[in-house]
């Protein structure tokens, strides 16, 4: 079984008022995973930016963070990603942005795009904060995918390391594959029996990556599957929402195109309105 | 096989009622079919045709089971501006065309052509048609013919109309207006007699049985000509032999007409409309509680459609009234749709001379009756308790129909109706970027009883409500649905409204529909299908009642406990639970308190943390007050709280009981030995066979709760019942 392992953690460092708990979400990341940080600043370094940034790390640094600091001056998106590319980053953290008064995440267009381009994984924060939000439950999808399976064998050793007590695997199911548009008591009847059926394959399918997983991550850890028939990348991130979950846990895109921005679809319904942290694993 | 052969012979069972139910609708489609296309400007036997033609093809392809078919009142007014914009024969193709669209929206499964307007738009056309049919057959039915302009002409010449009966010198006119007069009084008083000879035959029948026999009487006994001027009289009905040689001709002159396409579209859109309406209506009446597939009925209406406008008939639709008459004289299945058009078959080819005998204005005081019913000033009033913004849509609708035309109404209706909501919410973008998004959720809960569980984001209103709808459609009515309002912003009444239709047939066959997350959205009126939006943060809690407020409202009458919706903000009793030591009790509401036991049950707002402000959560507790002090301690299932409570200073507590306890649950608390002895062998029994809840204990009173979501009225219901039981169970441990 494929665990992804983090062992070089980028985060972005812009000097905003969120500086310090980007920065604190990041070094907290990184000694969880027992990984190194490394700061990506786009623009030019002074002296007294170094050691601002030094002093906010010191408390991590005697907890055994160890950290580098990359600067280049450029285009953002083009800058973060060729750090990632030549500093082996394997976990990108990024932060979003808040929208409106209602609780509602956004991405910025920069994140969006280093999102969709990066050759890592992602981790996208909804609120980061200074104090330790704990993660207790994490939501990843379980969808019929060759990278699924890596997915969420990434999501248990996440878990494991950020202590979370339970993950929900959530089985997206498309209504295309019911293949009967319910009018009547018969065909609704009808539906009711394949959607049991398809149920029971994806939990079984479920199961089986499950139990490919090695034990000492599991234990501790309540597993639960869900199998939802909706919008496959849409329903998931709702659930998530509803079940107030910490960390959603998402399989890569495939390639994206151009109409895949136009009508969005998987991911990118994730995107557009982030339930909750999002981690996109490469 | 058996399971067949039963259905084929309950069938069969069936065969003398629905002949004799078909009967009693053929008695009230006569008349109605007669006057509906005078009303519409058509031959008279155009509309017996379209019914005889319905009854046949759709008690054969339709998918609905005891409704009726044939010509509709709603389409009085299209077929008006049809006929005398296009001619009774382009009128005819216009009618085909329209047929052949129907059938084709249901192959594209689009037949649901209602859903997609704001109900309130839909009422406001319907009063407007039901003023079109009132305001033009009022001066027939007084003895008065008139032409004039408009559709309003007509109604702000009914007063005039009324005072210049008294004027009448022609012994003709006059007795023509009391035909008409007497008639309007058999319809008003017939469904206030309870006698049950006089109900075996529809009023209307009445009007015409009595309407023939006075003409006989003159006849026979005065040996007069009849008293009511020739004038007045239906005329053109043909004997049989010759309606099969005045079939239309199918020309295709029209064709590149816009004005003829807007006709086909007009008629199309309105047969939709009122057979959707008509058939959710009828599905509620069906005793044996079915479901009616409407995509193939659609398709059967639209083929009868078609072939009723080259036979010479009207447009088909499912009708209201006679499919009610239908389900009450003992309708089962669809064979009545088709004995009601045998029988009209029978009528006319055996009575069709009789027909003449009927006074026009006796027959269009049956429409006189059933405008009025459609632009009912009740539902007039309705509109007014929904709310003011309602009322102008209605009103908007209305006489936009009445002045420029039906399509344009629902048009310039739905317009403003998306208008009132941008102006209301005060922020157009909620809607414009949310519109392409999915917005439902919906899924089976795995865990315990497998409810269905609905959540909505953004805005639900008549523009979006497919979404919802498409989901709720796939759920048997047997089921139990939560739906969640708590993530949307603006929820409009075409929405209540339709939620309310739900949660009644859900009721009705056994299931249970609820409407959570709503209780902090701000109202205008307190009716419940008024627009609910969402106030952020601004901490004013309307005063009017949800429908969930308002079902624990008679929750806590049915079980003699005291019911307050209020916003409390002090909730200090709170603070002592541990669960709550990392949480901001915001405020609590909802409370249903217990007279008799020290039981609290509540919906508290809480956010986590202060400063994260993570997520500002609502659920549904129940407090208990205990007279004895009792060992701090946690019960719960998954243990998700062991962290915080690990910090609290409690430990893991394993108890070793002949049952599961031990397996099922985690308990902690911070003096094992005390809680040992608190968790007897009556409590933990109690614990093993009773469904799972977190309690959690402060020493003085206990803390009961199941999700972290407002609770359904199930829920609580159980929840309470849980609580209550509880409650007892300590009292007698320690005494």
């Amino acid at each position: 079984m494929p665990v992804k392992s983090f062992g070089i953690i980028g985060v972005g460092v812009a000097f905003s008022p969120n500086l310090k708990a980007n920065l604190y979400e990041g070094a907290r990341l990184a000694l969880f995973l027992k990984a190194k940080l490394v700061l990506i600043h786009v623009g030019t370094m002074s002296d007294e930016k170094t050691k601002l940034l030094h002093e906010l790390l010191q408390g991590h640094q005697a907890e055994g963070l160890e950290y580098r600091i990359y600067c280049q001056d450029g285009d953002p998106v083009e800058v973060i990603l060729s750090t990632v590319s030549e500093a082996r980053i394997d976990l990108l953290i990024l932060g979003a942005l808040q929208r409106e008064n209602f609780l509602k995440y956004y991405l910025g267009s920069i994140a969006r795009q280093i999102t969709r381009r990066a050759s890592c994984s992602v981790l996208l924060l909804v609120k980061p904060s200074v104090e330790r939000v704990p993660c207790e439950h994490i939501v990843v999808n379980g969808l019929a995918d060759p990278k699924t399976e890596q997915t969420i064998a990434t999501a248990f050793s996440v878990a494991k390391s950020l202590s979370a007590y339970k993950i929900t695997i959530v089985e997206e199911i498309k209504p295309q594959e019911v293949a009967i548009s319910v009018d009547d008591d018969r065909s609704l009847r009808r539906s009711q029996i394949i959607k049991e059926r398809l149920k029971h394959r994806e939990e079984s399918r479920v199961k089986q990556i499950i139990s490919n997983i090695p034990d000492d991550l599991k234990d501790d850890i309540m597993v639960h599957s869900q199998s939802i028939f909706g919008k496959r990348g849409y329903s998931i991130g709702h659930y998530a929402q509803v079940v107030r979950a910490d960390l959603l846990v998402m399989n890569a895109p495939r390639k994206m195109t151009f109409w895949d921005r136009l009508f969005p679809h998987d991911i990118e319904h994730i995107l557009g309105e982030l339930p909750t942290d999002v981690l996109i694993v490469q | 096989m058996s399971q067949r052969t039963n259905k084929l012979k309950e069938a069969i069972k069936a065969v003398p009622a629905n002949i004799f139910s078909g009967f009693v609708v053929s008695l009230i489609a006569l008349p109605i079919g007669l006057g509906l296309a005078m009303a519409s400007d058509a031959p008279p036997m155009a509309g017996v045709i379209s019914a005889i033609v319905g009854g046949v093809v759709v008690s054969v392809f339709g998918g609905s089971h005891v409704t009726i078919a044939g010509p509709g009142n709603g389409l009085v007014g299209v077929l008006l501006v049809a006929i005398s914009t296009l001619g009774l024969q382009d009128a005819y193709i216009a009618i085909i065309c329209s047929g052949i669209l129907l059938v084709i929206l249901g192959y594209l499964r689009l037949g649901k052509l209602a859903d997609f307007f704001p109900s309130t738009v839909i009422q406001g056309m319907l009063a407007a048609i039901g003023l079109i049919i009132l305001g033009k057959q009022f001066h027939i039915m007084l003895g008065n013919r008139l032409s004039l302009e408009n559709n309003l002409d007509y109604i702000f010449a009914m007063p005039e109309a009324i005072v210049n009966v008294f004027y009448y010198s022609d012994v003709g006119a006059i007795s023509a207006g009391l035909s008409g007069i007497l008639s309007l009084a058999i319809l008003i008083i017939y469904p206030k007699l309870r006698n049950r000879y006089l109900q075996l035959v529809p009023a209307p029948m009445w009007i015409v049985l009595i309407s023939i026999a006075f003409s006989y009487y003159c006849e026979l006994v005065l040996k007069t000509p009849n008293l009511i001027a020739e004038d007045y009289m239906i005329r053109g009905i043909p004997p049989i032999e010759q309606l099969m040689n005045d079939l239309p001709d199918i020309r295709f002159t029209a064709f590149s007409d816009w004005l003829f396409w807007a006709q086909v579209l007009a008629l199309a859109l309105i047969s939709s409309v009122e057979s959707l309406l008509s058939i959710k209506a009828v599905d509620q009446l069906d005793p044996s509680k079915r479901r009616s597939n409407f995509t193939k009925d659609i398709k059967a209406l639209g083929l009868a459609t078609a072939v009723s406008g080259f036979l010479g008939g009207l447009n088909v639709v499912t009708v209201i009234a006679r499919s009610s008459v239908n389900v009450n004289s003992g309708g089962s299945n669809r064979s009545s749709n088709f004995f009601h058009a045998i029988f009209l078959l029978i009528f006319i080819v055996l009575f069709s001379s009789q027909l003449e005998r009927i006074p026009l204005p006796a027959l269009m005081a049956i429409l006189v009756f059933t405008g009025y019913k459609l632009a009912a000033p009740k539902n007039m009033l309705k509109m007014v308790s929904i709310g003011k913004e309602q009322l102008l849509i209605y009103f908007i609708t209305l006489l936009s129909t009445l002045q420029i035309g039906l399509v344009a109404g629902i048009i310039i209706g739905t317009t403003s109706t998306f208008i009132i909501h941008v102006v209301s919410t005060r922020s157009i973008l909620v809607f414009t970027r949310n519109f392409l998004k999915p917005n439902v959720l919906m899924f089976q809960e795995s865990e315990g009883n497998g409810q269905y569980f609905v959540s909505v984001k953004h805005f639900c209103t008549f523009v979006n409500f497919f979404r919802l709808k498409g989901k709720l459609d796939n759920v048997p009515e047997t089921e139990t649905i939560v739906l969640d309002f708590s993530l949307c912003e603006f929820v409009d009444h075409t929405v209540m409204d339709s939620l309310s239709a739900y949660q009644e047939l859900f009721e009705k066959r056994g299931g249970h529909f609820e409407v959570i997350g709503l209780d902090t959205h701000a109202a205008d009126s307190s009716h419940p299908f008024a627009i609910r939006k969402l106030v952020p943060f601004s901490g004013l809690l309307s005063q009017h009642l949800t429908k969930r407020q308002m079902a624990l409202e008679t929750l806590s009458k049915d079980y003699d406990f005291q019911y307050n919706p209020k916003k409390v903000d002090r909730a200090a009793f709170l603070e002592s639970f541990i669960f709550f030591r990392s949480k901001k009790v915001n405020y609590i509401h909802n409370l249903v308190k217990s007279k008799q036991e020290p039981i609290t049950a509540f919906d508290v707002n809480f956010s986590e943390g202060e400063f994260i402000a993570k997520e500002v959560v609502n659920t549904t507790m129940v407090h208990i007050n205990l007279k004895h002090a009792l060992p701090i301690f946690t019960l719960d299932k998954e243990g998700f709280l062991q962290r915080l409570y690990g910090v609290a200073g409690f430990t893991n507590i394993s108890i070793s009981s002949p049952g599961d306890f031990s397996k099922r649950f985690y308990l902690l608390g911070e003096k094992p030995n005390e809680v040992r002895a608190f968790f007897n062998k009556t409590i933990i029994h109690f614990f093993e066979s009773n469904p799972y809840f977190h309690i959690e204990s402060n020493g003085k009173s206990l803390l009961i709760f199941g999700k972290e979501r407002s609770a359904s009225i199930h829920e609580i219901t159980r929840l309470i019942d849980f609580s209550s039981r509880l409650f007892q169970v300590v009292e007698n441990d320690h005494s």
